[in-house]
């Protein structure tokens, strides 16, 4: 089972983003669950959402604690206690930041890339909405599921212009990393090691 | 009723025999447990007697439901439903809703309730109501105090009137606060049509209600009911009271359409308050001579009368109405029949 | 047709293949998404419905009420402090015997204040006289949402159906959809036999006297205990028309003659679900998933229990100054059999707080470790609070 943080503030879709990457693992026939840990809601607010993706019925319901892989859409988040709490060794995070990843990975201490989402969707949608191009660029590095998912996923949900406009922001997220940087066996190999 | 309880020694056909056998058609039928002179048991008679067969009421917890359903007998000739006490607007509101689904749209729906269950405890459900612009007939029966429980005061009470907790004595001269204007919040809620009558004039009751149900929209009439109980009268001057409550003007008979007042019934001669006060006994305290804030009291009734005599324009002109039965009702605009 | 659906989406759907006349609802946090689902639903014309957004959720209930009496099928859905303000109604429609549905996105009630996930809601109205259902999951929920309305039209009994917020109603998994088709066949059109209705006129409220009134609620208790077969059997009747079941009255899950159970209601039963799965064998542990908790499954309860030496009961709810709500319902369900499990009470996960995998190992411990008929907040930090407290 592979399980994904996504931090963000309220108003930046983060949500939709853990919806959009469980339908995209629904797409291709994988079992999925998505949901947020809300606080109480307001724009600016930090929000958390959880994916899981597993091959077999996901009936744990609780928090994702330690994920292979977070996404944070918002790098003040990255000075929020607690962001990167129990991120699995050989996990990555991936960060919308204008800050090199090289530069934010020393900084971290942890295997970090990023993406300037937040300038690919003004540029691309005319609005600050990084979630799509993070799901992109996630499945570049990940190769968790293939890029169609997400495309499918996005047209359940999405119409018209907007819907070509998150095609062409995820075009251009998907190159911003290198293919097959992290490994998705991490949750695996953990939860094995863990005998859970 | 549960099917657990359906008891009845009379078949359907039995049922639908003695029905047929009424000489006409009274929703409220006779032989219920209201009071000697109850105003609120004449009002709902004639109230539902305007209205006819075609129609489901819901009722709020009151003296009227407690006096016309003791289990296992029930004075109503038309589908009735009582839930509680501050929801008789929402469970109409529901009925009308299922009713429109079902496209039994030729069948009315109409509410009632108390003072207390429409000037307090139920005012919310009825905002709600008339906002949703429901098609409903809301009918208040103003007793002006929770008679069903004793007579407690209500926002609906009138100044200086002694209730149960609102006592005159030493300190207080019975209630202190004024009678809520509710036809003015009804106003605001800009329906087609709110009214206000009283079962001294069942002509113009009837007229009203008549009106009212032909009506596509919310409608609500505040109807004068005289409690003997409550008030402390005699039983036999129920429709007397009420009748000089309106011609004192401290209970005038007023028709608005979308808030503006289109009617009212005038009054020809104003008689003193005193007169209308002294026949009940909740203003017995305005009466004694020894007292001197039982004068300032009686003045200050006076002055609200006054008020709303000009307020409304009820100066009327002529012979008095008592023997018209108000049938010559002042138009002054608005498109009402 | 399976679907990757929010829950609380997946929930208005289920009701619109219901069919239902009337809805009429106030808006509350975790409940708004399903309430928002079926609006979205009406005005794209899917739901032919008369859907009355009312000023509280007094009215809410009172509309769905009243709807009902005038032979509709009628739905309402509300949290928390909502099934609060509208539990004067609640009893009022069960008393009535009006049947009628209702989803309670289960939410912890204040003060002090909390939007998020316990059981507090509906356990505090256990007695209103409802049918309750928990479910574990949101396939759950949208089976037992679309058989609650067959159960309350054969029983004439409102069903509550209790689904946790947030976690189940903000939580995005597949579910299968059945048909309309399959729903029109399993829900056909309902009558209420004594619906307000000129033709045939009743009085439906009247006032009961003491010589009445214990008959009548006589009448009540017995028609939810004569309710248990009827759940069991339309949960059958669900699984011949889906090939899927929802839990009956309960379920055990795990070896059945396993010496130590735990009993749980809601989405946390499917999280526990899943930490058996990978428990050791060495320590046979079932788990007693309690979907009817009104009427409560006395039978079901003892049959399931039979071998069982230690039995946990983890309930999201507290009665303040007794500890737990269904734990004392299991002891007392359980006090007359013999060799009757030693019954260890817990609460957790109030107000939202997360229920990780390891409070299930952490319960088998807490218990083997405590005295029977001790109740304990299983989660609680002591350290926050003042010594005094504590």
């Amino acid at each position: 089972m592979l399980e994904i943080r996504i931090h963000g503030r309220g108003g930046q879709g983060n949500v939709v983003a853990a919806y959009l990457l469980a339908g995209a693992a629904f797409e291709v026939g994988r079992h999925c669950q998505a949901f947020p840990a809300f606080g109480a809601e307001r724009r600016g607010a930090p929000v958390t959402a959880f994916v899981r993706i597993a091959d077999r019925l996901i009936r744990r319901r609780n928090q994702v604690r330690t994920p292979a892989f977070l996404i944070i859409q918002d790098d003040s988040l990255l000075h929020v206690p607690g962001v990167l709490d129990g991120l699995l060794p050989g996990g990555g995070v991936l960060v919308n930041s204008t800050e090199t990843s090289e530069s934010l990975s020393a900084r971290l201490g942890v295997a970090t890339a990023s993406i300037p989402a937040t300038a690919l969707s003004t540029e691309i949608l005319g609005r600050p909405m990084p979630n799509v191009a993070l799901l992109a660029a996630f499945l570049t590095a990940t190769g968790a599921l293939p890029h169609e998912a997400l495309d499918k996923a996005l047209a359940h949900r999405f119409k018209g212009e907007v819907l070509e406009r998150n095609r062409a922001l995820m075009a251009r997220a998907e190159a911003s990393v290198p293919t097959g940087l992290w490994s998705i066996d991490v949750n695996e190999r953990e939860n094995h090691a863990a005998g859970a | 009723m549960p099917p657990e309880l359906d008891q009845t020694d009379l078949d359907q056909a039995q049922l639908d025999d003695l029905r047929r056998r009424q000489p006409r058609f009274r929703g409220l039928e006779a032989g219920h447990r209201a009071c000697q002179g109850c105003g609120e048991a004449l009002a709902a008679r004639l109230v539902m007697e305007s209205i006819g067969p075609d129609v489901v009421v819901t009722n709020a917890t009151g003296c009227l439901e407690v006096f016309t359903t003791p289990w296992p007998q029930s004075a109503w000739r038309v589908p009735w439903m009582h839930s509680l006490f501050e929801n008789s607007a929402a469970i109409a509101s529901g009925v009308e809703a299922a009713l429109k689904h079902q496209g039994r749209d030729g069948t009315k729906v109409v509410a009632l309730g108390g003072d207390g269950g429409t000037f307090d405890i139920g005012f919310q459900a009825l905002s709600g109501m008339l906002e949703r612009t429901h098609d409903i007939l809301y009918v208040c029966f103003d007793n002006e105090a929770y008679m069903n429980t004793g007579i407690q005061r209500s926002s609906s009470t009138p100044h200086a009137a002694a209730t149960t907790t609102s006592p005159s004595g030493k300190a207080r001269m019975g209630k202190r606060h004024l009678k809520k204007d509710l036809l003015s919040i009804i106003a605001a809620h800009h329906i087609p049509y709110a009214a206000s009558a009283s079962v001294a004039y069942p002509a113009d009751l009837r007229r009203k209600v008549r009106h009212a149900i032909g009506i596509k929209g919310p409608t609500f009439l505040l109807v004068h009911s005289p409690c003997p109980l409550g008030w402390a009268h005699d039983a036999s001057r129920t429709v007397e009271i009420a009748r000089l409550a309106v011609q004192t003007g401290l209970f005038p008979l007023i028709e608005m359409e979308r808030s503006e007042v289109v009617g009212v019934m005038p009054i020809r001669e104003p008689r003193p308050v005193t007169d209308y006060l002294s026949l009940q006994g909740r203003f017995r305290h305005l009466f004694n001579e020894d007292d001197p804030r039982a004068l300032e009291e009686r003045e200050h009734l006076q002055a609200l009368a006054d008020h709303t005599i000009a307020k409304f324009g009820l100066r009327g002109d002529g012979p008095d109405p008592l023997d018209s039965d108000g049938a010559d009702t002042v138009r002054r605009g608005g498109n009402s029949a | 047709m399976r679907q990757a659906l929010e829950g609380s989406q997946a929930i208005a759907r289920a009701v619109a293949l219901c069919r239902p006349g009337v809805v009429a609802a106030y808006p509350i946090t975790p409940q708004t998404h399903i309430v928002e689902g079926i609006s979205k639903l009406v005005a794209d014309g899917v739901m032919d419905c008369e859907l009355v957004s009312v000023e509280s959720e007094f009215s809410a209930a009172s509309v769905a009420l009243g709807a009902a009496a005038a032979g509709s099928r009628a739905y309402t859905a509300s949290s928390s402090q909502g099934i609060m303000l509208m539990s004067e109604v609640l009893y009022n429609i069960a008393g009535l015997r009006v049947p009628m549905v209702l989803t309670c996105a289960n939410r912890a009630v204040g003060a002090p204040l909390s939007i998020w996930n316990d059981q507090q809601d509906s356990m505090a109205v256990r007695d209103a006289g409802w049918i309750q259902l928990y479910c574990a999951d949101n396939q759950e929920a949208v089976d037992t949402t679309i058989q609650a309305f067959r159960i309350a039209e054969a029983t004439e009994l409102p069903v509550m159906v209790c689904v946790d917020g947030f976690v189940l109603t903000h939580t995005m998994e597949p579910i299968d959809l059945p048909d309309q088709t399959v729903v029109d066949a399993f829900l056909p059109p309902y009558r209420f036999a004594r619906m307000l209705d000129p033709a045939r006129p009743i009085s439906l409220g009247t006032l009961v006297d003491p010589g009445w009134f214990t008959e009548a609620r006589h009448s009540h208790h017995h028609a939810l205990l004569k309710a248990l077969p009827v759940i069991e059997q339309i949960d059958r009747d669900w699984q011949a028309a889906t090939g899927r079941a929802a839990g009956g009255l309960l379920e055990v899950i795990g070896p059945a003659d396993a010496p130590t159970a735990i009993l749980c209601l809601g989405s946390v039963a499917s999280t526990f679900t899943e930490v058996l799965e990978d428990h050791p064998p060495g320590d046979p542990v079932k788990l007693i998933k309690l979907r009817a908790f009104r009427p409560f499954p006395a039978e079901a309860l003892r049959a399931a229990c039979v071998g069982v030496k230690t039995l946990i009961v983890l309930e999201r709810a507290l009665s303040p100054g007794l500890g737990g709500i269904v734990s004392v319902e299991v002891q007392a369900t359980l006090a007359t059999v013999p060799d009757a499990p030693a019954v260890h009470g817990f609460a957790a996960g109030l107000g939202g707080r997360d229920m990780p995998v390891e409070l299930l190992p952490d319960l088998l411990a807490a218990a083997r470790a405590g005295r029977p008929g001790e109740f304990t907040i299983a989660d609680v930090q002591l350290s926050k609070l003042p010594e005094e407290d504590r």
